[in-house]
């Protein structure tokens, strides 16, 4: 297929549309028995017509797929340690340092020393938790937060928001980022007596226990009671004073109260 | 984690006869799937069975005791590597079909598997996520079920920072929703439309691609048109494809096939594409038109027709929506490069991939069709012969060709006169002899048009046997009236 030299050059060129030239229509062009109409022609999602883009598509993804599943050889670095205060662990690949960090230190309570896998979710605890206007207020009001992204709704008590994210939500009733407020006790370390059962039903419930409870990975599950270990946390004291006074503004404005914090 | 591929080739572990080979059979299987409206199928996505994925040890079935072990390992074991390493090795088991029964038979399975994915061990949460990850290959309904505990997770954390882990996430998430209508079900009212949307705006490539792969996936389920598009188009998604999609030096191909894909299986949803235009789609993919047809000069092969085939599509879906004409010039399509992008496409498309010449003849119908000022970019742009070269490619390709030269020919004879005298009437003449009888329509109605605003070109058609050519198509019903006619015209005048 040979095209005009011109082609690429006006493919270079500026924006433009052609000057049309004059339409001028005899009623006897598609008369009978002839039937030409120049129309728009749509296609819908299973049409035929797609037939050989939608093979092609898949052969591409095919290979894409097999190409995800394998597992390249990951390159190995010299050792080296976590530089985060505290945390010992040692790493030979860069990827794995990545998620390690990602996911211990990274959204870290500072009041507790848990971990959590988002922001989103640090912030939610932080206010539940370990925030005392957010107790006083809460009895008053709606305060729990859904913790599904994008939900707006709020609750009286997090027994009420657990049953809205498993009703609607459909989320486990054992959510592993939705503990109810407790104190910690021995409840949480494994228990001894337990272990006779050989049913993997138990141990599920003992790691359930251990989750985000600590952020030091060299706790074994069989060791001394948690929060021994101390994790330097991402947020500076300024960090958590500017936290804390952020929620109160937030209060103080639910509260319809000002008291000339606009500055912030 | 995963290397980005290195452009599209894989390792070659047999003979380029073998592959090509392989690569009719998928596709004939690919191409029967479809017929059967199956296509969008786990079975088929993943070809090969762990026996031919290159490089990786092949592992052995795992029994009921030994996936066992393995999990009550990684669960209690003291040493971290150890732990680590059970997982590994069930991971392997778990390739085989027959391990993975096991696995979903075995009781408390899951739950520990979950407890390993949620637990404070970053390592042996990235190792249960690779073990999700193999059981979601999986081609039977019952062993994505069996991973629904895990969702509500992997969802939560497509919010976290760890790029590999949110890759791995996310192809999973897509292996899933692919095999099981109960699967996105649940993943609906568990807010996977919000996740992706905030999901969607990380930096890495990686993470985008593997987001564009999991949302096509969720695109293309039956039920999409009513249960998932509309909440699509209600979330920043949309924005951010578009954005995802604009040319420029931040575009990663890659990443733009998987959203150009997205897009068009939302646009041939026909759902409501008045927004997707109002959000200035038109003009965004006739951009990426240019830039394709740009790099089909400079790059060898990249795989462009990967994107633009669903470009195409987009693009010539949108242009029949009535918004188009309502909302005035801003959001149209008015830019005579695109015609000339279109044809640096079509010659690409006959060079590497023919069968993709239908769907750029779809769009040049679109553009020309109500368009007068693009049947005159065709016309003075050249593009008319280099058009009528396609014909002989096949019966599909002459039909959508003489198809757009009657788009031109409608409009009058001021456009007539630009196409005769040329090359237009003996290539017709040629067409007259085709076995397609709707090809020969679709010639007949030319010539009459050309007839009727060029009337010199009658004369021209009789003294180049034209009388001859009707008279084999006397005696066919679908065409003797339009020949008849043609005969006493080009006579009688």
């Amino acid at each position: 297929m040979q095209l005009p030299p011109a082609l690429h050059a006006r493919l270079a060129a500026g924006p433009g549309a052609a000057e049309p030239l004059p339409v001028e229509r005899n009623p006897a062009a598609g008369a009978a028995p002839f039937r030409f109409a120049a129309r728009l022609v749509r296609f819908p999602r299973d049409h035929e017509f797609f037939e050989d883009g939608d093979v092609q598509r898949h052969l591409y993804l095919q290979d894409v797929l097999t190409q995800v599943a394998e597992m390249p050889e990951r390159p190995r670095v010299p050792e080296f340690t976590c530089q985060v205060a505290g945390c010992c662990q040692v790493f030979d690949a860069l990827e794995d340092y990545e998620h390690h960090y990602h996911t211990l230190h990274r959204n870290v309570c500072s009041f507790c020393k848990r971990a959590f896998p988002s922001e989103h979710l640090l912030d939610a605890h932080i206010l539940e938790w370990h925030d005392s206007l957010f107790q006083i207020l809460s009895e008053k009001q709606d305060m729990y937060q859904c913790l599904v992204e994008g939900c707006t709704e709020k609750f009286k008590t997090s027994k009420d928001r657990k049953d809205h994210m498993v009703r609607l939500h459909l989320y486990p009733a054992d959510f592993r980022f939705d503990k109810p407020k407790k104190s910690r006790g021995p409840a949480l370390q494994k228990a001894g007596a337990n272990t006779a059962a050989e049913a993997l039903e138990v141990d599920g419930e003992q790691s359930e226990g251990d989750a985000m409870e600590v952020c030091s990975e060299h706790v074994a599950p069989s060791s001394a009671p948690v929060g021994e270990r101390r994790t330097y946390s991402q947020r500076s004291v300024s960090d958590i004073f500017l936290k804390l006074s952020l929620n109160v503004c937030f209060i103080l404005r639910v509260l319809g109260l000002t008291l000339g914090w606009h500055s912030y | 984690m995963w290397r980005r591929r290195q452009g599209f080739l894989r390792p070659v572990v047999c003979g380029v006869e073998e592959l090509r080979c392989r690569r009719r059979e998928r596709e004939a299987a690919l191409r029967k799937a479809r017929r059967e409206q199956q296509l969008v199928s786990k079975r088929l996505l993943r070809e090969d069975g762990p026996e031919e994925t290159g490089g990786e040890r092949v592992a052995a079935v795992l029994g009921e005791a030994e996936v066992h072990q393995f999990l009550r390992l990684a669960q209690r074991g003291t040493e971290e590597k150890e732990r680590e390493q059970a997982l590994v090795s069930l991971r392997r088991g778990l390739q085989h079909p027959e391990t993975q029964q096991t696995f979903i038979r075995l009781e408390g399975s899951m739950r520990t598997l979950v407890g390993l994915l949620t637990s404070n061990q970053a390592l042996l949460q990235l190792e249960a996520a690779r073990c999700l990850h193999e059981l979601s290959h999986s081609e039977q309904s019952t062993v994505a079920e069996a991973c629904l505990p895990a969702t509500s997770y992997l969802l939560t954390y497509l919010s976290g920072h760890s790029s590999d882990f949110i890759e791995l996430c996310l192809y999973t998430l897509g292996n899933l929703i692919v095999e099981s209508e109960a699967v996105r079900r649940q993943l609906l009212p568990q807010g996977i439309v919000p996740a992706l949307a905030a999901c969607i705006q990380s930096p890495h490539v990686a993470v985008l691609e593997a987001l564009g792969y999991a949302l096509s996936q969720l695109l293309q389920a039956k039920e999409a048109p009513e249960k998932i598009i509309p909440s699509i188009l209600g979330s920043s998604l949309l924005q951010h494809i578009l954005q995802l999609l604009q040319p420029g030096p931040k575009l990663n191909p890659g990443v733009a096939v998987e959203f150009a894909w997205c897009l068009h299986y939302i646009i041939c949803s026909q759902v409501n594409n008045s927004l997707i235009i109002s959000h200035g789609a038109l003009s965004t993919l006739g951009l990426l038109l240019l830039d394709l047809a740009g790099a089909v000069q400079k790059i060898e092969d990249a795989g462009l027709e990967l994107l633009a085939c669903p470009v195409l599509r987009c693009l010539s879906n949108l242009l029949t929506e009535a918004a188009v004409e309502d909302m005035g010039g801003q959001l149209q399509l008015r830019d005579e490069r695109v015609v000339a992008a279109l044809f640096i496409l079509l010659q690409f498309f006959l060079q590497k991939q023919p069968s993709l010449l239908p769907e750029g003849l779809w769009l040049l119908n679109n553009l020309t069709a109500n368009s007068p000022s693009f049947c005159t970019s065709l016309l003075s742009l050249d593009l008319i012969e280099p058009l009528l070269q396609l014909l002989p490619v096949s019966n599909m390709v002459s039909l959508m060709v003489l198809t757009v030269l009657c788009n031109v020919a409608e409009k009058g004879s001021a456009y007539c006169q630009r196409l005769w005298p040329g090359p237009l009437l003996p290539s017709l003449l040629k067409m007259l002899a085709c076995s397609d009888t709707e090809v020969v329509a679709q010639s007949l109605e030319l010539l009459q048009l050309l007839f009727l605003y060029q009337p010199e070109a009658a004369q021209a058609f009789l003294q180049q046997s034209g009388l001859q050519a009707l008279e084999r198509h006397q005696e066919e019903a679908q065409l003797q009236d339009r020949a008849h006619a043609l005969r006493q015209t080009a006579l009688h005048g």
